[in-house]
């Protein structure tokens, strides 16, 4: 559990990186805005409080990596790689313009701090396997956090990592399945069925956790406890709400990759300034 | 005439690099027996991975393995390399220009028995297509080796393609391996033709026929089809009177218009394409396969023909 003031600290980041998620999108208008808010708490609990990492060197060698595998959610990462002084905030502004180096997915040799190239669906995690067997050829300690979404573990590749995971027992990686229950087309039990998703990883010979994945105090929690694993991978299915902290936004499927108009924009911003 | 595999060139090579370069490590997709990478990991076990029959996944762990330093050698089939992966290909390891070397064997249509599911003809197009890809097509057993230890040494993405079968070993091709660099294995400037791949030894019968019927033949090897080595493209144009090219590869996409393209642009003479045409292949014997996908001495002779006629015309016509 987080004392009261880190706890309030870390709310606070987590408010003004849904802000710039927001604007961003609005700004470049294009993005992906409600997978990005959704994921906020899982962002915010690991770059603030979870990782070690250094802004200022952005490849030193024992940080902890982070992959985003569902690769679209851009927003949230480049608004708290921002914050945390990676680059310039001044440069969200050029997010999916010609020229940034914020591509609309990660580019991992563009932009410093993102550790792995992702985008097309699948490839985060897999990536992941093959750089957390490298840190076991190398004897080092860090951590592998990779957050997939659910939508995305629809893909084949995804159990093809798992299985990987699996038979080579990389207890260095922390999976999250950003667990929304919506994807572009709709509701996931709807467009391909991923229920009953925990025994799908059990059976994958992955140790699970199940949190709710907008709440910091279990997702540190559950890390800390993830941790102590020995031998296997840990997935923490994480149940958050998409387009969590905006409220027309929030569990709404057409707010996956549909940008906010001036309108929708300055009403997120206005709920976004006070709170939640 | 000795033959030999080339994708036995291809793990030797390993081999012999293993020592001098410890973060080199393999990684194959349950063929090993098949891409002799066993060889690999009887001497080195703990730098061996099998990831099963998972070719998307081991190309993207390989891209993973490159980000943390190691130089990963993901083996498998030409065909699941860049058609089953080629996703993976793309945008884990081409567009972050990762230092992955893909090697594919199985390659082309002398894969023989399993038939068209199994005999890339397209692969070539499709590794060439992606920025940042560098992509070898080696003659031999020697050159295989070559072309593996000049991929080593190069930092960033290359696909290497070998054979199943065994093939000619072509002492011509054994000078000095330089990635983007042809060969040039005879100097001459009535007709060109330029080989990748196995059908070197079918380019040098050619040339010997065309020599015993008095012409002068360039004879030109393309161990690396990207980067292109324009510069021996272009001279070749303006010095001699048209080109023949042969690969065991589709007629779309390969050396053939890679070729045509450069003259295209640079110095337009004819270019004719040997290949296999525009068709999936079948099952059947490398050298029957050989015969019926025209892929011989004798169509790259035809080729040639067809521009030293022409030639001869317009000869004709200019002196009357």
């Amino acid at each position: 559990m987080l004392d009261k003031s880190k706890l309030d600290s870390l709310q606070k980041s987590a408010l003004e990186i849904r802000r710039e998620i927001v604007t961003m999108v609005h700004r470049a208008n294009s993005g992906h805005v409600g997978g990005s808010l959704g994921a906020t708490e899982l962002v915010v609990a690991l770059y603030y409080h979870i990782m070690k990492h250094r802004p200022n060197d952005p490849k030193w060698e024992d940080r902890d990596r982070f992959i985003l595998s569902k690769g679209h959610c851009t927003p949230v990462i480049y608004a708290a790689l921002a914050d945390c002084g990676y680059f310039p905030k001044e440069d969200l502004k050029t997010f999916r313009r010609p020229g940034s180096h914020l591509q609309g997915h990660p580019a991992q040799h563009k932009t410093p701090g993102v550790d792995a190239p992702t985008g097309t669906l699948g490839l985060g995690i897999s990536t992941g396997v093959g750089m957390a067997l490298g840190a076991k050829l190398k004897k080092q300690k860090h951590y592998y956090y990779i957050l997939c979404g659910d939508g995305e573990i629809q893909e084949g590749q995804v159990w093809e990592a798992a299985m990987f995971a699996n038979k080579y027992k990389l207890d260095n990686i922390i999976g999250f399945v950003d667990r929304n229950y919506l994807q572009t087309d709709g509701n996931s039990e709807d467009v391909m069925p991923l229920d009953p998703l925990r025994p799908k990883w059990e059976s994958f010979g992955w140790r699970v956790y199940e949190i709710d994945g907008n709440d910091l105090n279990q997702i540190i929690d559950t890390v800390e406890k993830a941790k102590t694993e020995k031998g296997k991978p840990v997935m923490i299915i994480a149940k958050t709400v998409k387009g969590k902290g905006v409220s027309f936004m929030e569990n709404v499927a057409s707010w996956h990759g549909t940008p906010p108009g001036k309108e929708d924009f300055d009403k997120a911003i206005k709920e976004l300034s006070h709170g939640t | 005439m000795e033959l030999k595999h080339t994708r036995q060139g291809y793990v030797d090579a390993l081999l012999e690099m293993a020592k001098e370069k410890p973060n080199l490590v393999v990684l194959d997709s349950d063929v090993a027996k098949a891409t002799k990478t066993v060889d690999f990991e009887a001497a080195y076990p703990d730098r061996f991975f099998n990831c099963g029959v998972q070719e998307q996944n081991m190309l993207s762990a390989a891209a993973g393995l490159a980000l943390e330093g190691f130089l990963p050698f993901a083996t498998t089939f030409g065909v699941f390399a860049t058609c089953r992966a080629g996703d993976q290909m793309r945008n884990s390891i081409a567009y972050p220009k990762l230092n992955v070397k893909i090697a594919a064997t199985h390659c082309g249509i002398t894969t023989g028995g399993d038939g068209a599911s199994h005999q890339s003809v397209e692969d070539i197009a499709i590794a060439r297509s992606f920025p940042n890809m560098t992509v070898l097509v080696p003659g031999d057993y020697e050159e295989s080796k070559q072309a593996t230890k000049a991929a080593a040494n190069y930092h960033g993405p290359v696909y290497l393609r070998f054979g199943r079968d065994v093939y000619p070993v072509v002492k011509e091709i054994h000078g000095e391996f330089e990635i983007g660099k042809a060969k040039l294995l005879r100097k001459g400037t009535d007709i060109t033709i330029i080989t990748t791949g196995i059908m070197v030894s079918e380019g040098m019968a050619a040339a010997d026929t065309l020599e015993e019927e008095g012409y002068s033949v360039r004879l030109l090897h393309f161990p690396t089809i990207k980067p292109l080595d324009s510069k021996a493209i272009i001279a070749a144009a303006r010095e001699t009177n048209g080109i023949v090219t042969a690969e065991e590869h589709s007629i779309i996409g390969g050396l053939g218009e890679a070729v045509a393209g450069v003259t295209a642009e640079s110095h337009p003479c004819r270019v004719i394409k040997v290949g296999v045409m525009d068709t999936f292949g079948e099952s059947g014997q490398k050298d029957e396969l050989m015969d019926k996908y025209g892929l011989r001495a004798k169509n790259i002779l035809e080729a040639a023909r067809k521009i030293l006629e022409q030639n001869a015309t317009v000869v004709k016509s200019i002196d009357s």
